[in-house]
């Protein structure tokens, strides 16, 4: 089966290549030799500059910083998410992925609608004890951008991890259980090193998302709290130094290879091949207090974590004169005639095509790359795990100035079309996908495929067989954050806009470009439907499970 | 597309919506397969419904497109029209790509009237804000992806000119444009439109606490404005930038209060330094989520608030400060890219651009001042008065230090 072989490593490599490697190339050809010293001197000049070594460690320290809470908040939820069973969980588990979408400026205004000079928090505070304004004062904080991170990554803890957890058999918690463990013991003796991959994993991607944080620190941060990701964007875009900005990306993208390579290693070294239940077998009946304390803490983050939208929400419906639809009346027609209007039909449309393929080719590619670095013997594994990560490392800005430096090769020129917008898409949520997919193979005790082969399934037929069922939930799960990383548009700005492309994300920020209440309204309005239509994306792919491959 | 490619724009998209089509086909059957295992199947069954019904709608929107196109080739020749023009009628329409800042708007029938003048397809590339799109411009100097490129202004006008990205051309529209607008004296660059970043303040915050409104820019390190202020960071914001140069302009680099004695004082007056204009003006100024009732914008905002007020408002909500030397003149204007392959029709967009119809229709649109002066203002405009004497500075002196005093002003707001 050489084909399959070729293809499983050969297609994420050819991805990677015309979607990253090449633009990144074609970028540092251009950036690094601007000024003409050589492609060295710009690195010179970044490392000796006391102020960007400044920026790097504090860009280190608030990817941490952010991780780590993220982890703690999170990890309760988890839990309560992969082993109770409750009425609405499904519907929760897409509700709380919904803030992952939200652009930062539209999740800015949703937390300060809350935590705001004039926000409901300070209203109450200023209600209740006679102060004369708001006593908590947020904006241009640190304290707000570690908030905003949490609410953004809370989704990627909870899905990831519950996932892995609710397919745990738990009868080897119930054996040290047995043998007289107390609760605590057995969590830390037992189910923590296990968990070990799934939290691994997504601490990962937390701190490779807080890492290159652009849009929160621009916009709820002071500009001392500049991360790298923004010190490139301004070098490159508005001080026209893209030489030192080619050379910090360059950096950041060595930073980012060598803190995978470290974590691939390490989670390559915490595999644990353990017995892997359906989640129905899994689900705990028993309640202890604890298990009432998790309940409350997982209730009190989920509604944390959904405040800033249900803000939103509600705010959409507030106009000058009492409750009505003033924004949703104002984006359903094109009362001015402005040419770049678009009707919320369409940005939904686009928006969802942008989606629907996004999961077409990032899942797939996914799951194709994660079954090259299945065997744990080959030399290559790391290194090659590590670089299929590399792309959430990468600086949005480079590598959107690089596509429109390589996609275009004589006179076959795509710059323009949907093109760079579908790699971009993809590029970023493909890791995503192997990341929850791997975890969940690596734990696949190997005699269930050997014991496929001996009852002479071929290598296709036993992985249809055999794993998809298994990982059936992982790859669903990657499915929806495959689905969320198009409908949030990452750095969508960073590439061309051609009007008839015009997203949700896109049309949200054309609103919010020109003074006046109803454009405030209409951005509101906009947010709300893609929030709607993201939970309803959610939801249903989340659906899809329950009918069918089984609750694995 | 101006290249000659064997594979159009139109034709990426149609193969994209055949690819999603089938792919539709395959979810659908997939689907069905699930749902025939368990209750619930109608729920997938009417969300497969409902994304075949989004393909097809997407596939039918494409199709339109080519409607629209057809539409263009069909106009009759009118018989006032050139040789020339004829001819062209008789071809198939040209295209012609404008690459612009994020903020550029128009009305669609103008648009239109250009491609039916001229018999042509119109692309509008939004490109990012004026810093963005011209950087994109540069670094793609030698494969263009657009013919124009429209929202270059005087704080990055000598950038532009520097890397040699415009082709020269005079528009004969440049007469009805007054001395003090007309952007570029090598001509590589035609004005547009012109704007001034000026201060706005809450005028109801004023009264209910009794405050007199800031008159200039030294007004604002008074102490009835500590912690009342909100700017833009001029390292990553148009306005800021302006804003910092009004200020330069205002105070100068020597004698005995310098612009960054200026600063210094702001920041000791707490300052609240944003990222760009949407926060600045949404989360922090009074008039909306915040508590500061000064904010940098534009003199046209507080218009703008009368316009978008849906009626609420018949006089602005809010003030313009436009005292001497705070307000900065900001010229937009647009050039031809050198490499285009359309230069005759890209001379064509620039006298339209330059016409009164374009120059009538954009003022409520983006909110910024006609360059040509034969152009008339609408009503509302009456609540967004000139300056009497703005800031300004020659754009090579801008080139020439911009980013020295973003680094120092930076440096100052680092402490």
């Amino acid at each position: 089966m050489n084909v399959w072989r070729t293809a499983r490593i050969g297609l994420p490599l050819i991805f990677l290549v015309i979607a990253f490697a090449w633009p990144l190339f074609s970028v540092m050809r251009v950036g690094l030799g601007w000024d003409g010293q050589g492609i060295f001197a710009p690195f010179v000049d970044a490392a000796s500059d006391p102020y960007l070594r400044g920026r790097f460690i504090f860009t280190t320290w608030q990817a941490a910083l952010s991780t780590i809470l993220a982890l703690a908040f999170g990890l309760p939820s988890a839990y309560v998410f992969a082993r109770h069973r409750f009425r609405g969980r499904s519907v929760l588990l897409a509700a709380i992925t919904i803030p992952f979408i939200l652009p930062p400026i539209v999740m800015a205004l949703g937390l300060l609608s809350l935590l705001g000079p004039s926000g409901l928090v300070n209203d109450a505070l200023t209600g209740l004890f006679g102060f004369n304004e708001g006593p908590i004062k947020l904006l241009n904080t640190f304290a707000i951008i570690l908030i905003a991170h949490v609410v953004y990554e809370y989704a990627i803890v909870v899905r990831l991890i519950s996932t892995f957890w609710a397919n745990m058999d738990p009868a080897v918690q119930e054996a040290a259980a047995m043998l007289g463990a107390s609760p605590r013991r057995v969590f830390f003796s037992v189910t923590l090193p296990l968990l070990l991959p799934a939290i691994a994993a997504a601490a990962a991607l937390i701190f490779l998302f807080t890492f290159t944080s652009f849009g929160i620190i621009l916009i709820l941060g002071a500009p001392q709290h500049a991360t790298l990701e923004v010190e490139i964007y301004t070098l490159m875009t508005k001080l026209f130094r893209p030489h030192i900005a080619a050379a910090l990306a360059l950096t950041q993208l060595i930073a980012t290879f060598g803190m995978l390579w470290a974590y691939v290693k390490l989670q390559s070294a915490a595999v644990t091949r353990i017995r892997l239940r359906a989640q129905g077998a899994t689900t705990s009946t028993t309640r202890s207090p604890a298990d009432y304390v998790m309940r409350l803490g997982a209730l009190a983050s989920v509604l944390l974590v959904l405040s800033p939208p249900l803000a939103l929400l509600l705010r959409s419906f507030i106009t000058p004169d009492g409750l009505g639809l003033d924004g949703y009346t104002a984006i359903m027609s094109n009362d001015r005639n402005e040419y770049f209007y678009i009707s919320p039909v369409a940005a939904i449309r686009n928006s969802l095509a942008f989606a629907a393929v996004t999961v077409i080719l990032a899942v797939p590619l996914g799951v194709f790359a994660a079954y090259g670095l299945r065997n744990p013997r080959a030399w290559w594994r790391n290194p090659l795990d590590a670089l299929y990560m590399l792309p959430l490392g990468v600086s949005a800005v480079t590598l959107g100035l690089g596509y429109l430096l390589s996609l275009r090769i004589g006179a076959f020129d795509v710059r323009t079309t949907v093109v760079p917008i579908i790699l971009a898409h993809t590029l970023i949520a493909y890791p995503f996908v192997i990341r929850v997919v791997l975890s969940t193979m690596r734990a696949i005790r190997p005699h269930l495929r050997e014991a496929a082969h001996v009852l002479g399934t071929g290598p296709i037929a036993a992985a249809m067989r055999v794993d998809l069922p298994i990982l059936s939930r992982a790859i669903l799960v990657g499915s929806v954050f495959a689905f969320a990383f198009s409908l949030g548009e990452f750095g969508a700005t960073l590439l061309l806009n051609r009007p008839e492309y015009t997203t949700m994300p896109v049309a949200i920020l054309n609103y919010l470009t020109r003074p006046g209440a109803i454009n405030l309204a209409s951005a509101l309005a906009m947010s709300t439907v893609l929030m709607v239509v993201a939970g309803a994306g959610f939801f249903l792919i989340e659906r899809a499970r329950y009918r069918g491959w089984g609750d694995f | 597309m101006h290249l000659p490619i064997p594979m159009s724009a139109a034709d990426m998209v149609s193969g994209f919506v055949f690819l999603m089509e089938v792919l539709g086909v395959v979810m659908d059957r997939a689907i069905t397969e699930f749902s025939r295992r368990g209750r619930g199947g109608w729920l997938l069954r009417a969300a497969a419904v409902a994304l075949v019904t989004v393909l097809v709608a997407f596939g039918a929107a494409c199709d339109n497109l080519d409607v629209t196109v057809d539409v263009a080739t069909e106009v009759p020749p009118a018989p006032t029209l050139s040789p020339a023009t004829i001819e062209a009628l008789h071809e198939e329409p040209r295209e012609l790509t404008i690459a612009s800042h994020d903020s550029f708007n128009i009305g669609e029938a103008v648009i239109a009237e250009f491609e039916e003048q001229h018999n042509a397809t119109v692309t509008i590339l939004k490109s990012g804000d004026a810093g963005e799109a011209l950087t994109k411009a540069i670094l793609s100097k030698d494969a263009p992806t657009a013919d124009l490129l429209y929202g270059i202004d005087n704080s990055f006008l000598g950038r532009a000119l520097d890397e040699g990205i415009f082709i020269e051309y005079r528009s004969p529209m440049l007469d009805n444009v007054p001395e003090q607008y007309r952007l570029d004296p090598t001509n590589h660059v035609m004005p547009v439109d012109y704007g001034f970043v000026a201060l706005n303040y809450d005028i109801a915050w004023m009264e209910e606490n009794g405050v007199e409104p800031p008159a200039d820019l030294r007004d604002l390190t008074d102490s009835r404005f500590s912690g009342r202020v909100v700017v833009q960071n001029p390292a990553t914001s148009s306005p800021g930038l302006s804003f910092l140069l009004a200020t330069v302009a205002a105070f100068g680099e020597s004698g005995s209060y310098t612009w960054q004695d200026f600063w210094q004082d702001m920041i000791a007056n707490d300052v609240l330094v944003t990222d760009g204009w949407t926060d600045a003006y949404y989360t922090a100024f009074s008039l909306y989520d915040g508590d500061r009732p000064v904010v940098v914008s534009y003199t046209t905002s507080p218009a703008a608030e009368v316009f978008y007020s849906e009626g609420a408002y018949t006089t602005p909500p809010t003030g313009n400060v436009l005292g001497d030397n705070s307000a900065f003149l900001q010229i937009e204007g647009i050039g031809i890219l050198n490499g285009t392959e359309n230069e005759g029709l890209a001379r064509q967009f620039v006298d339209f651009v330059m016409d009164r119809s374009f120059q009538e229709d954009f003022p409520t649109m983006m909110w910024v001042y006609p360059a040509n002066e034969d152009a008339e203002l609408p009503d509302v405009f009456e609540f967004a008065p000139i300056p009497q004497q703005p800031a300004s500075l020659d754009p090579a002196v801008i080139a020439e230090n911009r980013e020295r005093w973003i680094d120092e002003w930076t440096a100052l707001i680092r402490g």
